[in-house]
């Protein structure tokens, strides 16, 4: 099938039920390789992170990254697994260049950890809990950059080339237990389970995975059964899924295009699939025969691993407060809707926010600053809201300014602008552009006086009771000082020269 | 008793690469078959008491601490391809083969 039918959603969902697997692989943040101390620094030269263990050379030893063993039972009891009391490596043996010893270490019938849950929310508040099959220690591979072909691509190519710097970084490989009785709602499930996850692994501390820096990837399998019937349809397995949109739209279009073919008739071939980002269709990739067939056996050159049970409790015991519990626990703290924290979370705000208030400030206004301001600028700049040349210290340090009444908005807008150009601290910037609010009696008595002198038609309506007008006065004293006048005071000092009162 | 087939054999040279000849594959057809059925007088001895064994070292648990060590410089790397282009390691044609 060349050309790719699709039937409704709805009509396969009405047909149809939903039955996914998600695997996901995280990089480990660790400073040196999984079984080697080759450096894992990001952007460095071509093969320069290299060793004879990762190149596979003969003689040489792996030996395994306690970092990368501690993070995996860390991942693991976050997830409510089981922590194996001995457990081995295994090679996956198989030929492809982006592996230069021929086979992946990796974890075969041993898994560190395995059997248990990890419980995502819903936009709605619904909570579904997703079983955990296993979470278990492997090895990135190397780079491939095809040439010749059309667009980088495998396809036409005439050769390709090789930089094995990735090859051996610690993987971890977290795979769900089928996920069952997601109905209509399987795509929001995928989507909020990896987000779930990226969180998990970020509070942990042992990666940062950022997804579209292939830190974190998501495989989607995905099958159909008729409505009503227990056993399970045939699987595709859609790779290298890499943004929690893209995980949702690839498991929507696969259910579509799953109950196309099957409702004509069809069968599904079981294959991996391409996710395209540019239209969120898949596309036929390997057909999945014998390649299955990877001979796995112990790792003989690396020997087990067995946890001692001190070890792990001493890990349970340290572990973070759960991501979705802190989030509600935040959101009762801050007052905020579900909707709101939401954003905050998409914004990656959450913790800049509450570092902001451990300052001092108060979380409304760490709010508004990070969500308005900073947002805006973080959007327009492309760059990360954490990557913004302005601390949480930083930021509670003008809120106090404004709280105190040295600053009004506009004049800490200038100032956060002062120092996201590298001014300084918000006291230099505020020293240096002279941004203080004019509160100074006599100065603003004499602004206001000039107001109502000049626009003497507009202080007579308000003599004669229109409140309302004061607002076109106050712009003109906050003009003449350009700005820096406290625009309540100027207020006040207007309907008291006018002898009107509000209300 | 375990043994092993012609197209078992002929399955594992196809997974490891190797290209056997027809009298190539009779010849270790038969060789490996002697040699698993050598093996497996192993299990005939080992009773219950002795547990499958892959490492002969009573030793678990061998770590290393997270620090970097030094690197092969790429040229060091580089130095046994075969080719390379752009100081990678330069492959044949991955797809196109089959």
């Amino acid at each position: 099938m060349t050309v790719t039918d699709l039937v409704s959603y709805e009509d396969a969902l009405a047909a149809y039920d939903p039955v996914m697997g998600l695997e996901v692989h995280v990089e480990l943040g660790t400073k040196t390789k999984m079984f080697c101390g080759c450096a894992t620094t990001l952007g460095a030269d071509a093969n320069a992170q290299t060793c004879p263990t990762c190149l596979g050379l003969p003689g040489s030893l792996p030996v395994v990254n306690a970092i990368g063993v501690e993070s995996a039972i860390k991942i693991g009891l976050a997830l409510n697994c089981s922590i194996a009391e001995w457990c081995r490596f295994a090679r996956k043996n198989y030929f492809y260049p982006d592996m230069p010893k021929n086979f992946q270490t990796s974890q075969y019938d041993e898994p560190i950890a395995f059997d248990g849950y990890l419980d995502v929310q819903l936009e709605d508040g619904e909570v579904f809990r997703v079983q955990i099959e296993r979470a278990h220690m492997e090895e990135d591979t190397g780079k491939s950059t095809h040439v010749g072909g059309a667009t980088g691509r495998i396809h036409g190519a005439s050769h390709s080339l090789l930089d094995y710097n990735r090859a051996g970084i610690p993987l971890i490989e977290i795979v769900t237990k089928p996920i069952e009785g997601a109905g209509e709602r399987a795509p929001e499930v995928a989507k909020a389970y990896v987000a779930e996850l990226r969180e998990l692994i970020k509070a942990l501390g042992v990666s940062e995975a950022r997804m579209e820096m292939g830190q974190m990837r998501c495989d989607v399998n995905l099958s159909l059964r008729p409505n009503g019937t227990e056993k399970l349809g045939t699987r595709s397995e859609t790779k290298n899924v890499n943004s929690l949109r893209s995980v949702e739209r690839a498991a929507r279009f696969e259910i579509q295009r799953h109950a196309a073919v099957l409702s004509s008739g069809g069968t599904i071939v079981q294959e991996t699939r391409h996710f395209h980002e540019e239209d969120g269709s898949t596309t036929a990739g390997r057909i999945k025969d014998n390649a299955e067939d990877y001979r796995y056996f112990p790792e003989p050159d690396l020997v087990p691993v067995a946890p001692a049970r001190e070890w792990v409790e001493e890990l349970r015991g340290a572990l973070p407060e759960l991501p979705r519990l802190r989030r509600n626990r935040l959101r009762e703290e801050w007052g905020v809707s579900a909707h709101d924290m939401q954003s905050i979370l998409n914004a990656g705000a959450v913790d800049l926010i509450v570092a902001t208030t451990e300052a001092g400030a108060d979380s409304a206004s760490a709010r508004k600053w990070w969500m308005g301001e900073l947002a805006r600028r973080a959007n327009e700049d492309g760059v990360d809201l954490a990557a913004l040349p302005i601390t949480p210290v930083q930021v509670a340090r003008v809120a106090a300014l404004v709280a105190e009444g040295s600053l009004n908005d506009k004049l800490a807008r200038q100032t956060i602008e002062g120092v996201l150009a590298g001014e300084g601290d918000p006291d230099t910037v505020v020293e240096k552009r002279g941004l203080k609010v004019v509160s100074d009696e006599g100065a603003l008595g004499s602004a206001v006086d000039e107001a109502i002198a000049g626009n003497a038609a507009i202080a007579d309506k308000i003599r004669g009771g229109k409140v309302a007008a004061a607002g076109a006065l106050v712009g003109a004293v906050m003009k003449a000082t350009r700005g820096q006048a406290d625009a309540a005071r100027v207020r006040e000092l207007i309907l008291e020269r006018l002898g009107v009162t509000e209300g | 008793m375990p043994g092993i087939t012609r197209e078992e054999v002929a399955h594992l040279a196809r997974l490891a690469r190797l290209e056997l000849k027809d009298e190539e594959l009779d010849h270790f057809a038969g060789q490996l078959d002697d040699i698993i059925g050598a093996v497996a007088r192993v299990s005939e001895v080992a009773d219950q008491d002795v547990p499958p064994t892959s490492h002969p070292l009573p030793l678990t648990n061998v770590m290393r601490a997270d620090e970097v060590r030094p690197s092969l410089t790429p040229e060091q790397a580089l130095s046994g391809a075969p080719a390379q282009e752009q100081q990678r390691f330069k492959v044949p044609q991955i797809l196109g083969e089959e």
